[in-house]
């Protein structure tokens, strides 16, 4: 059974999609997708625990041996995300329950949860899998889905948002697929292992360097990196609350993941960083990223508009720690990786609960909010916290590390600048919280009551674990520092 | 009896306990509270420490040397009697808020005292700032809430830049223990940097004397007790003996005069006071020989009490009569008699009056500056000496209690407030007439010195005397403290008159600059946050929804860069 968990993983939540849809009982459906997202949680933490004990896991799917088939292979790095995204997957399902009710029409909820699971098995999927051309399918599975799933979303608006971000997820899918069709030709191969070993070789191939750019700025648009980050705040803006949680905490997750296998795993921290420098490419943008993003939310009316601005923020912290392509800069872009997902992941289900009450996350409409739904406005407030990284949440984590990584580098100005954005959170949280707490109530809120409990405990559990690996991040640190050191040793 | 529970650890779990008791209980557990964590720091052994592994460091949560231990005994004995000031308060003003956040606020400050690295002390740094923000907010007014959100906004970047500055240094050193800094490098630039905005050096000064003076009549006890202080504690311990907080002492002891004395809110006065108070303090930290890190923090000990009197003082006349406008008081000795006595006990110490405490630090600081030759800051903090018996020692007792009679008519405070100020005068007279119950406890050993020697008594009771001549003969001269009236001249009361003149002239001058710097800033700020906002606001170029087609655009333009340049 254990053997086999890897293809558990991938199987039971793609199995539950179908089911999903089957069934016609909207409660059914949601049933059977917990049941998958709970099975895929056991399966990720049973997966994550193999690879804390030294294995490295390889698995070959039906059978076939590697350079035919497709091959499973789980290290720290991918282990962590698989964790991320099954771990989320956990929390938020059961939030979608009444939240999706409240947001979506009934008949279309059983096909909801059919498009939520198979969003949650491509993401499983990207990250489990040791095979190029794989990477790309299950990318088109959590994309097409996710596209369907933001458009579901009851603004009208959403459909819009969706649609743009099917042109642009479509133009990096595709920009994926000619980098990892050009590998292909120049190696013969798909599998990630093969290529590690083939592409030193050909480091001099013009081809190989076109491949690597189409590879890099598809990437670069799924985790929207700036300026490609241009789909994402109208798509987590317009989309019903529960799937913006979700795909918050992990699509781009998981798209920094293929970055990071692709540059250190497939081409080699030597071609990435030392022949091309991709440090001086991916430091400025990530600079800009956090700077401007950072001060654009800080203006937004709008608060969930304005967590998915401090969104691409993130990313660029996540980024600017993969430009150190240091030990200590990985390990704080892959805690970061986990770190973030907890916090965003928090704060948007809070706001889904202020949407479940409410109706609307206008900073308006939060106004004096806090004396009626204390323990979701101190859910926000925890998780705000932590996004501003003050100590004892995992955010002052994550800084710590990444301020660690640009000094060691001698890069002075990027820790100053770090800690600076850190304040501009400051205030782009605080305005929210002094609505919350000191604004006078509007008359939707006046009427507001406690979000139900079925929303509040997976925020809390959220928020419960910010706190928690924030106190004691050994746990994290150490998976996080495994991962750094599997990455720029070389091959998986 | 030898104990190994952080003092902090006391402060902190009384904060979980006191929202959920109500009544009597609570007003037992409060007092209760200082008293246990009085017993525990008591049998905490010289040079015990406590870690805990962090983020792969040593965090040492608890180091005891004898500077650490006597703050800790300092801030027990401050908590206990700002805990007991204000122990009366009901819930309309909003007591379980600023109970809370008091313990919470007094357990950080021991926290940050006992720290043993910077990281810990990073954490016990912001969580004073954190905690301390609710009892400005607890006054319920508009301008305390905006008072409290600029305070707090210049406390976190202090603390920014704390963090910044242990950072620097780990990655110099590998070492976040602390210890001697100094002022070399980036790291101790901005340690440093942290410590000057926590201790309101000139300049960084704004937040104390904004949002002091508009927290709860009782908030104020206690946020004059621990900010400031673990900001001088961390001087002593990191920077003693650098040269250039002389200077700065000597300004920050100095330029509150000139503000102090057209102040008409009591509470802002006692705030610049303060300011000038802590100068001393810097002043001794920058000489840094024994006697003077002596003289620091034994003066640190000895303001905590009398300006918490005098800031309990004028919290009592605030609470009876709502206001502290020395315009609006007056006369209340008639029926404040209690009062009026107590807080002439904090002026006669601020005012280094010997036989009061004020006066056994402040020997030491004069002693160490003349020992070590600094003839030219001497008479710059004699003068300083004079003016603070001017603006605390005089003005406030006089001008809440005398002058004019304002015709209010009210009543004592409530017995835990007499009660409060009768231990924090008791604490300044034996202080002041046995000064070996301080020295004994002083970081270095103070064998064989003794304050009451004829030069030091004769210097200061001169001083004195020539302040309050001073204060005495403008008044009866009517140019103090408003216009004068036509009063006949001859050549001597000329010269007299243009020494005054000349102080509100410097003063004028100073506040002129200062104002005209603070203007510059505010509209280089407000010229940046325009920008800001035509960018990145709503409709700025960052923040609209972009076409598809540019959003592709975009991807074509860095494919293209990026094999551009790479390819040739």
């Amino acid at each position: 059974m254990s053997a086999h968990l890897p293809a558990i993983q991938i199987v039971v939540p793609l199995l539950a999609a179908a089911l999903c849809v089957l069934v016609p009982w909207k409660r059914v459906s949601w049933g059977i997708a917990f049941a998958g997202s709970v099975t895929a949680f056991f399966a990720a933490i049973g997966l994550l625990s193999r690879v804390l004990d030294g294995e490295e896991i390889r698995y070959a799917l039906g059978g076939w041996a590697a350079p035919w088939g497709i091959e499973y292979r789980i290290d720290a790095v991918n282990a962590l995300v698989l964790l991320i995204v099954a771990g989320i997957g956990v929390v938020v399902t059961p939030f979608a329950l009444k939240s999706v009710e409240r947001e979506l029409d009934g008949r279309r909820i059983p096909l909801f949860y059919g498009a939520w699971m198979l969003c949650l098995c491509g993401l499983l999927g990207i990250a489990i899998t040791g095979d190029a051309f794989n990477i790309f399918v299950f990318l088109e599975i959590s994309s097409l889905s996710a596209y369907a799933l933001i458009a579901m979303g009851s603004d009208r608006r959403a459909l819009v948002s969706a649609f743009r971000y099917l042109i642009m997820g479509s133009v990096g899918a595709s920009f994926i697929v000619i980098g990892i069709g050009l590998l292909y030709v120049e190696t013969g191969t798909l599998n990630l292992a093969d290529l590690a070993e083939r592409l030193p070789a050909l480091h001099g191939e013009r081809t190989v360097l076109v491949a690597f750019a189409f590879l890099t700025v598809g990437t670069s648009l799924k985790l929207a990196l700036f300026p490609l980050h241009l789909w994402l705040p109208n798509a987590y803006t317009f989309a019903p609350s529960a799937v913006t949680a979700f795909l918050a905490a992990t699509a781009t997750k998981v798209a920094v993941y293929v970055l990071l296998r692709f540059f250190f795993t497939v081409f080699g921290t030597a071609y990435s960083f030392e022949q091309l420098r991709l440090g001086v490419w991916l430091l400025p943008l990530a600079l800009v990223a956090i700077f401007t993003m950072s001060l654009v939310a800080i203006f937004q009316g709008n608060v969930k508009r304005m967590l998915a601005y401090s969104s691409v923020a993130q990313i660029g912290y996540i980024i600017l720690g993969v430009s150190f392509a240091s030990v200590t800069g990985l390990t704080a872009a892959t805690l970061h990786l986990f770190n973030h997902a907890l916090m965003k992941g928090a704060l948007f289900l809070a706001l889904g609960c202020v949407m479940y009450r409410v109706g609307s996350v206008h900073i308006d409409a939060l106004r004096g909010l806090g004396r009626r739904m204390p323990w979701t406005m101190a859910a926000f407030t925890a998780g705000g916290l932590s996004l501003i990284g003050v100590p004892l949440t995992v955010g002052f984590v994550s800084k710590w590390f990444l301020v660690l990584g640009a000094l060691e580098q001698g890069m002075w100005p990027v820790a100053a600048l770090v800690l600076v954005t850190s304040t501009m959170a400051v205030v782009y949280i605080w305005r929210v919280v002094e609505a919350i707490y000191f604004g006078e109530p509007s008359p939707r809120a006046e009427s507001a009551t406690e979000a139900p409990l079925s929303l509040l405990v997976p925020t809390w559990a959220l928020i419960v674990a910010n706190l928690y690996f924030g106190i004691d991040a050994t746990l994290t640190t150490s998976v996080a520092g495994q991962a750094a050191r599997t990455l720029l040793g070389g091959a998986p | 009896m030898p104990t190994d529970l952080p003092p902090f650890a006391i402060f902190l779990a009384g904060a979980l306990l006191v929202p959920f008791v109500r009544g009597w209980p609570r007003r037992v557990l409060l007092l209760a509270i200082p008293v246990l964590g009085a017993l525990n720091v008591a049998g905490i052994q010289e040079g015990f420490e406590l870690s805990v592994g962090m983020l792969g460091y040593e965090l040492s949560l608890v180091r005891a040397d004898r500077l650490s231990l006597l703050f800790g005994y300092l801030f027990h004995l401050g908590a206990f009697i700002a805990i007991l000031y204000s122990l009366h308060l009901r819930k309309e003003e909003s007591a379980t808020l600023q109970h809370t956040a008091a313990l919470v606020y007094a357990g950080s400050g021991l926290g940050a005292v006992f720290a043993g690295d910077l990281v810990t002390l990073f954490l016990f740094w912001e969580l004073l700032a954190v905690s301390s923000v609710f009892l400005v907010f607890a006054r319920g007014t508009e301008r305390a809430r905006r008072a409290g959100m600029r305070y707090l906004v210049i406390q976190v970047v202090s603390g920014v830049a704390l963090l910044a500055g242990a950072m620097a240094r780990a990655a110099q050193t590998g070492d976040i223990s602390f210890g001697f800094i100094g002022l070399e490098g980036l790291s101790g630039w901005l340690i440093f940097l942290a410590i000057a905005v926590k201790g309101a050096f000139p300049l960084v000064h704004n937040w104390l004397t904004d949002a002091y003076p508009e927290s709860t009549p009782t908030g104020t006890v206690f946020l004059s007790a621990f900010t400031t202080k673990v900001a001088v504690y961390a001087l002593a311990r990191g920077f003693p003996g650098t040269d250039l907080l002389i200077y700065v002492g000597a300004v920050m002891a100095c330029y509150p005069i000139f503000f102090a004395v057209i102040e008409n809110d009591l509470r802002r006065v006692l705030s610049y006071s303060m300011i000038n108070q802590i100068g001393f303090m810097v002043c001794g930290v920058g000489v840094g020989t024994a006697m003077a890190v002596n003289g620091a923090v034994a003066h640190a000990f000895n303001d905590v009490l009398f300006k918490g009197l005098l800031f309990m003082s004028m919290g009592a006349v605030l609470y009876r009569t709502g206001t502290t406008k020395a315009s609006e008081l007056g006369g209340l000795w008639k029926t404040m008699p209690f009062t009026t006595i107590l807080c002439i006990v904090g002026a006669a110490s601020i005012s280094a009056l010997p036989l009061f405490n004020g006066f056994v630090s402040k020997a030491l600081i004069m002693t160490a500056l003349l020992e070590e030759h600094h003839y030219w800051i001497w008479p710059v903090m004699l003068f300083a000496s004079a003016g603070v018996v001017e603006h605390a020692g005089i003005k406030i007792p006089f001008f809440a209690f005398f002058a004019h009679d304002s015709g209010i008519r009210t009543r004592e405070p409530p017995w835990n407030m007499l009660a409060a100020m009768t231990v924090g005068a008791a604490a300044c007279i034996a202080i002041g007439s046995m000064p070996w119950l301080l020295y004994e406890h002083l970081p270095f050993s103070m064998d064989g010195y003794s304050p009451y020697d004829v030069t030091h008594v004769l210097t200061q009771l001169q001083l004195l005397a020539f302040a309050i001549g001073a204060v005495v003969l403008f008044r009866l001269m009517r140019i103090y403290p408003d216009e004068i009236r036509a009063v006949n001249l001859d050549v001597e009361w000329v010269y007299r008159k243009a020494a005054p003149a000349m102080v509100r002239r410097v003063g004028s001058a100073i506040r002129g600059a200062d104002s005209a710097v603070r203007g510059a800033a505010l509209g280089g700020v407000n010229w940046a946050l325009g920008g800001a906002f035509r960018h990145t606001g709503p409709h700025g170029a960052l923040a609209r929804s972009w076409p598809t087609g540019s959003m592709v655009l975009w991807v074509a333009v860095l494919l293209a860069a990026f094999l551009i340049l790479r390819a040739f």
